[in-house]
């Protein structure tokens, strides 16, 4: 079947990997750039960039929108809001580059045709503090739209669809391109690029999800995204970060239907099944994660946690007490039956708006037990681990910040030449592929994006020459990509039944066995989001005969060698993250994971940034500490509170 | 299930080299099997239920069946999506219906210009991006350097 396979070669100047948010603002933005300096953009998803990535289905929405233009909040606001979610873990250059161009992007959304909600008075209607409501259904066609327009129009760029990126081609220190194949076709793709901008979102379904039926694919976070970005940057030697931080969502139970309007727009309360509050009744807890756990708004991982010490004692489930704030926002129009009548519609229809726009199955799930939310309780959950650089994840790519956001003390640490370069020469990342720079969210991924390609495109300017690709060297990775192919077609027909072969293993089945590893060993939904050293030790025992039997990887078409690429992908992302788990000696997110063996938190020691580092030619692993460094002047109180 | 294709009203786009849903799915489920003429999804668990597949489908053959191993049967939620809206149909269980209409986006398709009007800049060894500042609404871009 490989020698079937034709070989396309694109040479290229900077080449986008990924069509999601980040992708497409690196699109807008690489486009303007190439076109003055006469260079070419390629852009390659492996779906169809109208309907790819997080943002698929729509979002209701905007999550960062800093405001600067009306003074509400300033950069520095946003990243001490970030830095205590994360518990002190973050860089600061990172979040105050994406805060500071954010508002830009926001701005450009509502030009291109996003409906964004407005008050009577032309000011956008916020969810919460940093949070604008949108009609968001086609939110993810609008932005591409534009990406399109920009790499299309003026033809300095081109887009390749359906083209699954496996992974980094390098020349030395300095990546060279990228290679896959395409779904459709028997194509196996050869880019060569003088830069590279990595974009292919985070990874869900490394862990074993609650659901394991048809349900499996209603994971909360989509289950198209594998963990290419990770695999891609881990595999071209670049350093990554916070591969310990894992992000765990609370969201209604089973169908994953987001909870934001709920707490922030209605002000729901959450109680266990006896009526109690845990954000009341356990507010002592608090005290052990202090700093972090005094501070307003209380950290996502320490909200999670106070839930699920009622669900260990026993007092689950935790509902969301929808019947209670919806009676509590129409009481004040209870002498007007008219005026009363006209709110709990416009309720009704911002609250199932909120599901419809992103998260349909739990507007199904509600109508097929037939919940009204304003006489019901639902029930909400933690979900399974994910990992993404942003939302209040942290996982990605060590990259450089830009030069003008550093201190004297930070431009040592967080400054090499190229804002959002990785440690690899002339390999970007942006969104959920880049780390440490938490809540950028669908705005601030995309504003990333931008950073990122006018960043690559003054790399490519000032590097203008093609980097060496070995030609043996792509022949071997043709070969060790199709080979699942050619193992199946090879045994399938010894057994009567090809799922059952022992000469290999099908995608799925290796993908419940990562699963199992993972949630079992690495602190997963079964294990309470509990680990220590003993189990994270042995969950890296049993990820090395997975990692040998990857190579008997069997499948049957293009689309399950798809999947079996996806799973491999996987397989790295949870090796980075049970490695750094074990290196962090101390508990610093409950919540998100607890360390059993090390339950408490060890500022002296651990506030500090945990990075690895995997070298493709020892195929070896380095753990590296890196120091948590301010750029603004800390006062007093916030001295305490980031160390 | 989670979607699934009505037999009687696929006609596998008329054999056109790509059918719609094929080409939208995120996850690259959906396939046209070519003998019947008719689509189908190949792997309902690895489905995310975003509705692509349905709202692009241009005879409704798509709908969507709740995930079997936790929704109960009977509820159905239907979208009809226009160039500048989309309505919902809600069923519940019990036979009782809702239906919203929001709307999708305020400019016609395919008009979305790339720096929406905004005055362009042209120093590539700054950190301000190409519509700034004035996409801020500010004279300038936030610094630390002095
Ligand atoms: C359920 C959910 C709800 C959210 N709600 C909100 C919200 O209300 N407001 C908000 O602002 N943000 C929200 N977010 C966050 C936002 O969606 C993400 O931050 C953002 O989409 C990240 O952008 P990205 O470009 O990094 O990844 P994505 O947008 O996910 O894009 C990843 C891209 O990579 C492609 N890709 C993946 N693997 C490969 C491969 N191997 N080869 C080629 N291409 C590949 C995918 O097809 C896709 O195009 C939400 C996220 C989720 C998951
Ligand atoms: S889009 Fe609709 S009509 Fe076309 S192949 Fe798919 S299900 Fe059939
Ligand atoms: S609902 Fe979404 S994930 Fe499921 S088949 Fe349709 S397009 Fe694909």
């Amino acid at each position: 079947m490989p020698q079937q396979f034709e070989d396309v070669v694109v040479e290229t100047d900077l080449l986008i990997l990924g069509g999601g948010m980040a992708a497409c603002g690196a699109a807008v933005e690489a486009a303007y750039w190439a076109k003055q300096n006469g260079l070419k953009v390629t852009l390659v998803d492996k779906a169809a960039v109208d309907r790819s990535g997080a943002v698929a289905m729509g979002l209701s929405a905007i999550n960062q929108y800093v405001g600067l233009k009306d003074g509400t909040n300033t950069v520095k606001d946003y990243v001490e809001y970030v830095r205590n979610d994360l518990m002190g873990i973050t860089r600061e250059d990172l979040v105050a580059s994406i805060a500071r161009h954010v508002d830009s992007t926001v701005h450009l959304f509502e030009k291109w045709g996003l409906p964004i909600w407005k008050d009577e008075n032309g000011k956008y209607v916020h969810e919460g503090r940093w949070q604008l409501m949108i009609n968001g259904e086609s939110y993810k066609v609008v932005v591409a739209e534009a990406a399109k327009n920009a790499l299309l129009q003026d033809g300095v760029g081109e887009i390749y669809e359906r083209v699954f990126i496996v992974g980094p081609l390098l020349d030395g220190n300095r990546i060279a391109g990228a290679v896959g194949f395409s779904v459709r076709e028997n194509k196996f793709y050869v880019f060569k690029a003088k830069a590279v901008l990595v974009a292919m979102g985070g990874a869900v379904h490394v862990f074993k999800p609650r659901s394991s039926g048809e349900g499996m694919g209603r994971a909360w976070y989509p289950p198209w995204n594998s963990g290419s970005s990770a695999y891609f940057t881990i595999q071209a030697g670049a350093e990554m970060t916070c591969q310990e931080v894992r992000f765990i969502p609370v969201r209604f139970k089973d169908a994953y239907g987001p909870v934001g309007a709920w707490f922030l727009l209605f002000k729901s309360r959450a109680t266990n099944s006896q009526g109690g509050n845990y954000m009341v009744e356990r507010r002592d807890e608090l005290e052990k994660w202090a700093p972090y756990g005094r501070v307003k708004p209380i950290p996502a991982n320490l909200r999670n946690w106070l839930g699920m010490l009622d669900i260990m004692e026993g007092k689950g489930p935790i509902y969301m007490r929808t019947e209670e704030a919806i009676g509590k926002l129409a009481e004040q129009y209870k002498d007007d039956p008219r005026a009363y009548k006209k709110k709990m519609k416009e309720l009704e229809n911002e609250a199932w708006e909120d599901f419809l726009d992103m998260t349909i199955s739990q507007a199904l799930l509600w109508a097929a037990t037939n919940v009204q939310p304003e006489q019901k309780s639902s029930e909400i959950a933690a979900a399974e681990p994910y990992f993404i650089g942003s939302h209040s994840g942290a996982s990605g790519a060590w990259v450089s910040g830009p030069e003008d956001l550093q201190t004297e003390e930070t431009k040592e640490e967080y400054f090499w030449g190229y804002a959002n370069m990785s440690t690899v020469t002339g390999l970007f990342c942006a969104g959920d592929a880049s780390g440490a720079s938490s809540h950028k969210f669908s705005s601030g991924s995309h504003t990333e994006g931008r950073i990122a390609a006018k960043s690559a495109i003054q790399f490519i300017v000032e590097n203008n020459q093609m980097p060496n690709v070995d030609e043996a060297e792509v022949a071997a990775l043709k070969a060790k990509i199709l080979k699942p192919l050619s193992t199946f077609e090879q045994h399938s027909n010894e057994t009567t039944d090809p799922d059952i072969n022992p000469n290999y293993i099908r995608p799925r089945m290796f993908m419940f066995r990562l699963q199992k590893i993972m949630d079992e060993y690495a602190g997963g939904i079964s294990a309470q989001f509990s680990t220590n050293e003993s189990q994270l030790s042995r969950a890296l025992e049993l990820l090395q005969f997975l990692k040998e039997d990857s190579d008997k990887l069997a499948a049957e078409n293009l689309h399950e060698l798809m999947r079996c690429w996806e799973n491999v992908h996987r397989m790295w992302q949870a090796e980075a993250h049970v490695r750094t788990m074990l290196f962090r000696e101390e508990t610093r997110w409950p919540g998100y994971y607890f360390r059993a063996d090390r339950p408490k938190m060890n500022q002296d020691e651990w506030l500090c940034f945990a990075n690895c580092k995997y070298d493709p030619r020892t195929n070896s692993w380095e753990m590296i500490k890196r120091p948590v460094l301010h750029i603004f002047p800390q006062p007093k109180e916030h001295e305490l509170l980031g160390g | 299930m989670p979607s699934y294709v009505n037999a009687e009203k696929c006609d596998g786009c008329k054999a056109l080299d790509k059918t719609a849903c094929q080409y939208i799915c995120p996850n690259d489920l959906m396939v046209l099997d070519k003998e019947k003429m008719k689509a189908y999804n190949r792997d309902v668990s690895m489905c995310w239920e975003c509705y692509n597949c349905v709202k692009i489908c241009p005879t409704q053959a798509i709908e969507i069946r709740g995930y079997a191993d936790f929704v109960p049967l009977g509820a159905q939620v239907t979208p009809m999506r226009s160039t500048d809206s989309i309505m919902w149909t809600v069923k519940f269980r019990n036979g009782s219906v809702k239906r919203f209409k929001f709307p999708i986006r305020t400019t016609p398709e395919g008009s979305a210009v790339p720096d929406g009007g905004w005055e362009t800049q042209a120093d590539l060894n700054s950190p301000v991006l190409f519509t700034e500042p004035a996409s801020l609404g500010l004279n300038e871009v936030f610094t630390l350097a002095k």
